[in-house]
């Protein structure tokens, strides 16, 4: 903490946090009661399978001040379903964000503007019609934006994002090493087994 | 052994050491009744008149014993009558785990009969929760709740069990392996270096203070807290709930810091160059204003919680970590120290304080609560643990009862929650069944959960019940005075006749009115075996003195003004 100067600290930027996380039912909500307990602000949420079947991952994208993320981290750290947790904002990483992008194309203006505007980026035209098409996009956030930008002048008539998955570059990951617990009768603690 | 869900709670709640469980039946529940039934000589069962009572009771039986508290309670409005408890433990960190019925699992999400998401409802609330929904893991689950709620930061863990994963049988082998939780690690040691920074800041501090919180008492770290202080001569201050974490009449200990503290405490936590804070959370009824809040001091703070490092105050070392291991750590090297002029001006303070204090006025033939409180503190030798509930009668006896040992005081901090005292006063008196106790109650606070006296009669529980009897929600008419010019909105009350009251309970009881009573009280107290009532009908507009109004700079208190200065 030392080294840092308090400007530093209290400015607020976007924090990227990654989180592994037991796939339980319930897990999910409890992250997310405790952004809104602490009101903490979520700029992305998302959520997904991992190679183990006991564990998801979540990358939680925040706008909050550097001191704040720290305490976000600890409250995360803190949860018995949480396995681990890393604030990747000041390490190298590699973040994606899906967008799929529905334009209006109902003249050959507007679909052969959106066929060049796509070319500029790592988009692609995966469906097309005499009235709409669908672009999809792939890549870093602000990307993502710049190309939603061009395209609205054309007209969007409908918007979908995942919101940004991110991974630290390099060999530091999160540590997925551990096994669930075996019970009795089988069953994987960690499982979904819900409402049975 | 084919053993039923609700034979296997019982045979996991032994294992974990229980013997006695506050709780309510009802039908979701009723199959873990059923089963109580056959363990009755092993645990008993304690029925309350509302659920709140219950999780009370758990959360004084921890309070007092540092074990687990446990409560259990049927679906529905049963788990919602606990939430009150279970938030009033969450906040002041006390182990308790709170057993609930569910409706069948195949019910579950159709709006049963007395269907609730009770996980839903207590997540922010507690600790952890479960909902068992495989009677495999029921054992393990259970074992897993109390390591959670007593290990680390202790706190509330609430597990509910649907009727059928109660009915269920299996064969029951206890998990004896040690839990292994990959997500849940708390914090013990601290890091060599930060003990170096700390005791550098110690060796360099002129004007040092010790801020002992509740953590010190947890982790049973009095001996530790008091080296500390000795070896380095540096004066003490509590919280609340540090109460009884330093002996009150060791020289070194000031008193209580913040919004009702000594105003020695406050004046030299605003004036200090180093706080330690030791198992406290700087909350803000003892900060005051964040910024302007300790200057010129630098700050260690411990705490098992990494999550309160540098939440509310920033500080130049934080560690986190179990108290007594850290400064277990700490002591080898640190050095001997005085700090004379620092502490002379401390007592200059306190001397102003005493001169202030209202009990050196000429208070003609009135009965202040102040009074009640300091010869209870009297004739119990100092030596009760005293049980109290909310408002200006908790903040009395903070300041007119010292405590000298530590879990004597036991009282809603975090979350004030008024209802409290009675509950958790006979929760602790089973706890610690060779004590005397003292439930330390406001006429107002005193209402909300009086229907316990009647599991007090039904368990012949010997708890001495103090009503301090103002025939005000003193604590809220006294805001009213201050701040919202003597608009006394919704604050007086008209009261049951208490002493009928106790009577229709079957309980003894006295009403006491002028001060020459009091000793005869306390001894009327002692003289039944079971509960007592004694109404102390107290001064009207008594005012709690000193008070940091809520957001101002700590040291600018309202002051009781001096005798000299009129009244
Ligand atoms: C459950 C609950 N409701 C409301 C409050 C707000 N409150 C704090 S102190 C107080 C007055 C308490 O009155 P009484 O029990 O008579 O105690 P006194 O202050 O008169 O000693 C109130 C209403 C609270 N702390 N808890
Ligand atoms: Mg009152």
């Amino acid at each position: 903490m030392s080294s840092e100067t308090t400007q530093n600290l209290q400015s607020t930027f976007k924090q990227t946090l990654l989180a592994l996380v037991e796939n339980k039912p319930g897990v999910l909500n409890r992250v997310a009661s405790l952004f809104r307990r602490r009101n903490f602000n979520v700029d992305s949420l998302t959520v997904g399978r991992t190679h183990k079947p006991h564990l998801s991952r979540m990358t939680i994208v925040v706008d909050v001040k550097r001191v704040d993320a720290r305490i976000i981290v600890a409250n995360l750290r803190k949860m018995v379903n949480v396995i681990d947790v890393q604030n990747i904002s000041e390490q190298p990483h590699i973040s994606r964000d899906l967008a799929l992008i529905k334009v209006r194309t109902n003249d050959p203006e507007s679909r052969n503007a959106v066929t060049t505007i796509c070319e500029h980026y790592p988009a692609r035209i995966v469906d097309i019609g005499t009235q709409v098409a669908i672009v999809e996009i792939t890549a870093r956030e602000d990307i993502v934006e710049e190309l939603i930008d061009e395209l609205r002048p054309i007209g969007i008539v409908e918007l979908v994002r995942t919101g940004v998955v991110a991974m630290g570059r390099g060999t530091r990951i999160l540590d997925s090493s551990y096994e669930p617990r075996v019970f009795a009768n089988g069953t994987q603690a960690g499982l979904e087994r819900y409402g049975v | 052994m084919l053993l039923s869900g609700s034979e296997i709670v019982m045979e996991c709640l032994i294992r974990e050491g229980v013997n006695v469980i506050f709780g309510y039946p009802g039908g979701a529940i009723l199959p873990t009744y059923d089963a109580m039934w056959n363990y009755r000589d092993r645990i008993h069962h304690v029925l309350v008149r509302h659920e709140q009572g219950a999780s009370h009771m758990a959360d004084g039986y921890a309070r007092a014993t540092g074990k687990v508290g446990v409560c259990i309670a049927t679906s529905g409005p049963g788990a919602t009558n606990l939430v009150t408890g279970l938030a009033t433990a969450m906040m002041d960190s006390v182990p308790i785990v709170a057993i609930t019925g569910q409706v069948p699992r195949a019910a579950i999400g159709s709006d049963a009969f007395q269907e609730t998401d009770v996980t839903g409802v207590t997540l922010p609330v507690t600790k952890h929760n479960y909902l068992v929904s495989d009677i495999h893991e029921l054992a393990y689950t259970i074992k897993e709740a109390f390591h959670i709620a007593r290990s680390g930061r202790p706190g509330p863990v609430l597990i509910d069990i649907p009727k059928d994963v109660q009915t269920e049988k299996i064969e029951f082998v206890y998990p004896e392996e040690p839990i292994f939780l990959p997500g849940y690690n708390p914090s013990l040691a601290a890091d060599p270096v930060d003990i170096e920074n700390a005791l550098d800041l110690i060796r360099n501090a002129k004007r040092p203070i010790i801020l002992a919180g509740h953590g010190i008492i947890m982790s049973g770290a009095m001996q530790e807290l008091r080296e500390l202080a000795e070896r380095a001569q540096i004066p003490v201050t509590l919280t609340l709930l540090g109460k009884g974490a330093m002996p009150e009449s060791h020289p070194l200990t000031v008193g209580m810091m913040g919004m009702h503290g000594a105003a020695a405490c406050n004046y030299a936590i605003q004036e200090a160059d180093l706080l330690i804070a030791l198992g406290m959370r700087f909350d803000d009824r003892v900060t005051g204003n964040l910024k302007t809040y300790a200057p010129h001091a630098k700050k260690i703070h411990v705490d098992i919680d990494p999550s309160e490092i540098n939440k509310n105050v920033r500080v130049d070392v934080g560690i986190a970590g179990d108290v007594k291991t850290v400064l277990r750590q700490l002591l080898p090297d640190l050095p001997s120290k005085t700090h004379p002029e620092w502490i002379g001006r401390i007592r200059e303070w306190q001397e102003d304080g005493n001169e202030r204090d209202i009990l050196n006025y000429d208070n003609g033939e009135k009965l202040l609560g102040a009074r009640v409180i300091n010869d209870l503190w009297r004739y119990t030798g100092g030596e009760a643990i005293t049980v109290t509930d909310v408002g200006q009668h908790q903040m009395l006896e903070a300041q007119y009862y010292p405590h000298q040992r530590p879990a004597t005081m036991l009282t809603s901090g975090g979350l004030g929650t008024m209802g409290f005292g009675l509950p958790a006063a006979i929760g602790a008196k089973f706890g610690r069944p060779d004590e005397e106790v003292w439930a330390i109650v406001g006429d107002g606070g005193f209402q909300m959960t009086m229907c316990e006296l009647a599991t007090a009669v039904q368990e012949n529980v010997k708890v001495n019940i103090a009503i301090l009897n103002n025939a005000y929600l003193g604590m809220v008419r006294q805001w009213q005075e201050f701040f919202y010019e003597e608009r006394y909105q919704s604050t007086p009350m008209v009261n049951p006749d208490f002493c009928k009251l106790a009577e229709a309970y079957g309980i003894p009881s006295m009403r006491v009115t002028s001060r020459d009573q009091i000793e005869a009280s306390v001894a009327f107290a002692r003289s039944h075996s079971g509960p007592v009532l004694i109404e102390y009908v107290i001064e009207k507009e008594e005012i709690i003195y000193p008070m940091v109004p809520a957001g101002a700079d700590l040291h600018n208190m309202i002051r009781r003004p001096k005798p000299s200065e009129g009244k």
